[in-house]
């Protein structure tokens, strides 16, 4: 049951053989060594496994690589390359938003969904962008705190 | 070797249901992959051939006229947010599932067919009294939802079927009441759920509806109760509380389980309908 599936990742066309039912969080990490996006609970209650598809953010580990076909899919790899997330590492490394990490990489890219739909969040918009997304160490304020100086030192960024 | 399909279009899809071969449609597969996981680097676990309908145009349509609501089954919970047209009382209970990426996956039609007590699309559907359009390859017929979900996980979706529209009749209401109880504020599977509608004319109501999840096998509405409430000014609302109270009572059949127990269950789905009758009957709503 192996298919040829199409898709965009972080601005490359790529076609894969491979079963349609797998996670799209396995082809990144296993097939496109793409491993970025962290594997916590593997059944969506997490969010360490974000990426945006289609400008959207979507847990990795619940999508069979199919739902990816003909789409755009932009990891934390991807990211990385952007003024954006530069912004947003200097503002997530002055509040202090970063200790064991393992969340971080969802936690930007939940961000930056936020920050896409909505470039001057208010606190509680920011929690809200969050909620999916867990994190063990920060006790979360300091990422909101970081969030909120993105949005403020990248005015016209977003 | 689990196989899987994607159709073309919908008459495609329908062919294949009507092929004879059991298939299991997935839209946006949110709760499919977490109830068939099997862990990092492993296929899921589904149990027959896997057809792919989220991307199915004819399923992505919204409507919003005179005669009612129509919603493509395969639109997913985001999506419907932000539709500019639809009413507060249908988006309140969608923005509070699940989590941003869960909502920009998951459909309303898989939240229906997946039939769990605690889908949380289901008393807000059950309340406006939606009806599902479901098609086959030489057939189209509607049902209530009510009349659809038969049992936990159960449903009458034939196996030459498929879901494609939930019809809202046009109903006008003037407040609504939600509340989601859950451990987490996001991702909380329910652990019961309270939904009413009212319509006024001045102070008496007209109408009202009152939903509950997660406290029986179904969601459950009581036109008993309902009706004894209709046609009432605010203040005749608190001296029927008891009448009210009994027809619900019966209702009530919750189960212990990992989210809850029987008796908390109970006693916040009577402690809300409290809550809203007296609100409505005070005035706060």
């Amino acid at each position: 049951m192996i298919r040829t599936i199409s898709f965009r990742i972080n601005g490359q066309e790529v076609q894969l053989q491979t079963h349609p039912l797998r996670r799209l969080l396995d082809v990144l990490r296993d097939d496109l060594e793409l491993s970025g996006s962290k594997e916590g609970c593997g059944e969506g209650e997490c969010g360490a496994c974000s990426v945006l598809l289609d400008g959207r953010l979507v847990n990795s580990c619940l999508l069979p690589v199919a739902l990816a076909e003909g789409r755009d899919v932009v990891t934390i790899e991807g990211y990385r390359q952007t003024e954006r997330f530069a912004l947003l590492r200097n503002c997530f490394e002055a509040a202090g938003s970063v200790q064991c990490g393992f969340c971080t990489p969802g936690m930007i890219m939940a961000a930056e969904a936020l920050l896409r739909e909505n470039p001057h969040p208010e606190p509680g918009d920011i929690r809200t962008a969050l909620s999916g997304n867990l994190c063990r160490c920060t006790g979360y304020s300091m990422i909101v705190q970081a969030v909120l100086l993105a949005a403020r030192e990248g005015e016209g960024l977003w | 070797m689990v196989k899987a399909c994607r159709p073309r279009s919908l008459m495609e899809a329908l062919e294949i249901r009507d092929g004879g071969e059991d298939s299991i449609l997935l839209a946006g597969g949110t709760d499919l992959m977490v109830q068939h996981r099997r862990g990092s680097g492993v296929l899921p676990d589904l149990p027959e051939k896997t057809m792919f309908i989220g991307h199915l145009s004819e399923l992505q349509e919204v409507s919003v006229e005179g005669e009612g609501i129509s919603i493509g089954a395969a639109c997913t919970l985001a999506r419907l947010l932000g539709e500019p047209n639809l009413p507060d009382y249908i988006k309140v209970p969608l923005a509070q599932m699940a989590s941003p990426a869960v909502r920009n996956v998951a459909t309303i039609g898989g939240n229906i067919c997946n039939s769990s007590p605690a889908g949380d699309t289901l008393p807000m559907l059950y309340a406006l009294e939606a009806r599902l359009l479901i098609q086959s390859r030489r057939a189209s017929h509607s049902m209530a939802v009510e009349d659809f979900i038969t049992a936990p996980g159960q449903n009458r979706l034939q196996p030459n079927e498929i879901l494609t529209q939930v019809q809202i009749p046009a109903a006008v209401f003037d407040n609504y009441y939600y509340r989601k109880i859950g451990a987490r504020k996001a991702n909380a599977v329910s652990k019961l759920s309270f939904f009413a509608l009212s319509r006024r004319e001045g102070q008496q109501i007209q109408e009202l509806r009152i939903a509950l999840g997660a406290v029986a096998p179904t969601v459950i509405r009581s036109r008993e109760g309902e009706s004894l409430l209709a046609g009432l000014n605010p203040e005749e609302i608190i001296p029927v509380l008891p009448e009210v109270w009994a027809c619900y009572q019966s209702l009530i059949r919750p189960i212990d389980d990992v989210r809850s127990s029987r008796e908390y269950r109970r006693r916040v789905a009577l402690a809300l309908l409290e809550n809203y009758l007296r609100s409505l009957g005070e005035g706060f709503l």
